[in-house]
């Protein structure tokens, strides 16, 4: 859809069925630098499989997603390198502590742990007062900021957000909006879906609609 | 690579030194299985040195069989799985970190205790040294064929069970050889033949079930 040349993250004609029912088809869109795809629609429209199809973790059933004008499935390793995803669960384990679960997902990335940025970030997202508990001692929000703080210290160009402002209080929603300003000024791209409105001061926002489900084969989406 | 690879097997014992009612349950159940055998045949040497090594062999298998089950199933439900299988590295690291740790945690704790309950079986020391090595390469074979079936049975109801019915026919040849090595030694036949089958069944398992391990954890995440 979108030839702009500095288009980085993109997609083709995207479709996708969950058993014998086509959850959507023809999705694309162009992204580059600095831009937030915001994917909208009801429950069950699709919106976390067509986020699990772009971070690579599901193939879909036709079309192709593109980072840097290659198809992920071929440039798998450098995608992975410069994309974040937060689904659903949090990804953290209920056995460790804060700065543990960071240094570990950090290692699995293959990276080198800045102790001292992981501690700054941690406090950042207002955990410095359960810093030695083990996550499972945490409540729900306070572990969603865990997996925030693993989202920001994993410097990743692309951040793709399941739902990020799931059980966030209303201080860590600003937060989370702020967060979201300062990457995509950085020239950092975002696709999320909420079912909360976004507040974002002057950034630009590719809304996508999924949905009409109720005529799911006939252009079940349109691109905005 | 090795980064990466050690980077899961010291996650993994670091959870596992967090919970370790886990293993340690793994490990009384090995010991009271095999325990049980003596209390309840009676105390005739004979027969005690004749049935030991097929019990603990047996009671081994079961004991890692415990856990296979949760060795992917944790990580998948708090979503940390779908985290490593995005990570730059390719997945069969992660699933032969996921091995290793597995190992060290469940099967390396069996090996420790094996020689004291030989004595219970009044296996003489040559065949207790045989029985232990013959664990250290049949054990890994079961965390690594229990890896391939924990991947295909993920997020599946009843999979633990599933798990069971797939690993063990797999898991065989390790058992027949394994306990034979040890009735050779009693025998007098010696154990070489059957150790070297034993291994060549290690290199095997090591060859193929990783890759596979890895296609179905792609499959049932996706």
């Amino acid at each position: 859809m979108d030839s702009h040349p500095a288009t980085l993250f993109a997609a083709d004609e995207l479709a996708c069925e969950r058993g014998e029912r086509l959850l959507f088809k023809g999705v694309c869109f162009g992204l580059s630098a600095g831009e937030l795809l915001l994917v909208q629609g009801g429950n069950g429209q699709g919106k976390t499989s067509l986020l699990r199809l772009l971070a690579g973790l599901a193939r879909p059933d036709a079309g192709e997603v593109s980072w840097r004008g290659q198809p992920i499935a071929r440039c798998r390793d450098d995608y992975h390198r410069e994309m974040a995803y937060l689904g659903h669960a949090n990804g953290i384990k209920d056995e460790l502590e804060p700065a543990e679960n960071l240094r570990f997902s950090h290692g699995l990335q293959g990276r080198r742990f800045d102790a001292t940025r992981a501690l700054e970030t941690l406090q950042r997202l207002g955990l410095s007062r359960c810093l030695d508990l083990p996550c499972r001692a945490l409540s729900f929000g306070q572990r969603r900021r865990v997996a925030l703080a693993a989202l920001l210290l994993a410097d990743a160009r692309l951040w793709i957000l399941d739902e990020p402002l799931t059980g966030l209080d209303v201080h860590a929603v600003a937060l989370v909006e702020a967060l979201i300003d300062e990457h995509l000024r950085a020239g950092g791209l975002v696709v999320a879906t909420t079912h909360q409105p976004l507040k974002l001061a002057g950034t630009p926002v590719q809304p996508l609609q999924l949905g009409r489900a109720a005529a799911p084969r006939a252009g079940a989406v349109e691109a905005v | 690579m090795g980064r990466f690879l050690l980077g899961v097997v010291r996650r993994d014992l670091t959870i596992a030194a967090r919970r370790r009612g886990d293993w340690l349950t793994a490990l009384f159940f090995f010991v009271m299985v095999s325990s049980l055998f003596p209390l309840s045949v009676g105390p005739d040497p004979q027969l005690l040195q004749r049935i030991g090594p097929g019990v603990l062999w047996v009671a081994a298998t079961l004991a890692s069989l415990l856990s296979l089950s949760r060795l992917f199933e944790d990580d998948h439900r708090d979503g940390s799985l779908e985290q490593m299988l995005l990570s730059p590295s390719p997945v069969v690291l992660l699933v032969l970190g996921k091995v290793l740790a597995h190992w060290l945690v469940y099967g390396l704790p069996l090996l420790l205790v094996t020689p004291l309950l030989g004595i219970q079986f009044n296996l003489p020391g040559e065949a207790i040294a045989v029985l232990v090595l013959g664990l250290l390469l049949g054990t890994p074979v079961l965390s690594m064929l229990g890896a391939a079936g924990a991947a295909l049975t993920l997020g599946l109801r009843g999979g633990g069970v599933l798990i069971t019915l797939l690993v063990l026919p797999l898991y065989v040849p390790a058992l027949i050889f394994g306990a034979g090595a040890v009735g050779g030694v009693l025998a007098g036949t010696g154990a070489e033949a059957h150790l070297s089958l034993l291994a060549a069944f290690f290199l095997v398992s090591f060859t193929v079930a990783p890759w596979i391990a890895a296609a179905s954890l792609r499959v049932s995440v996706g």
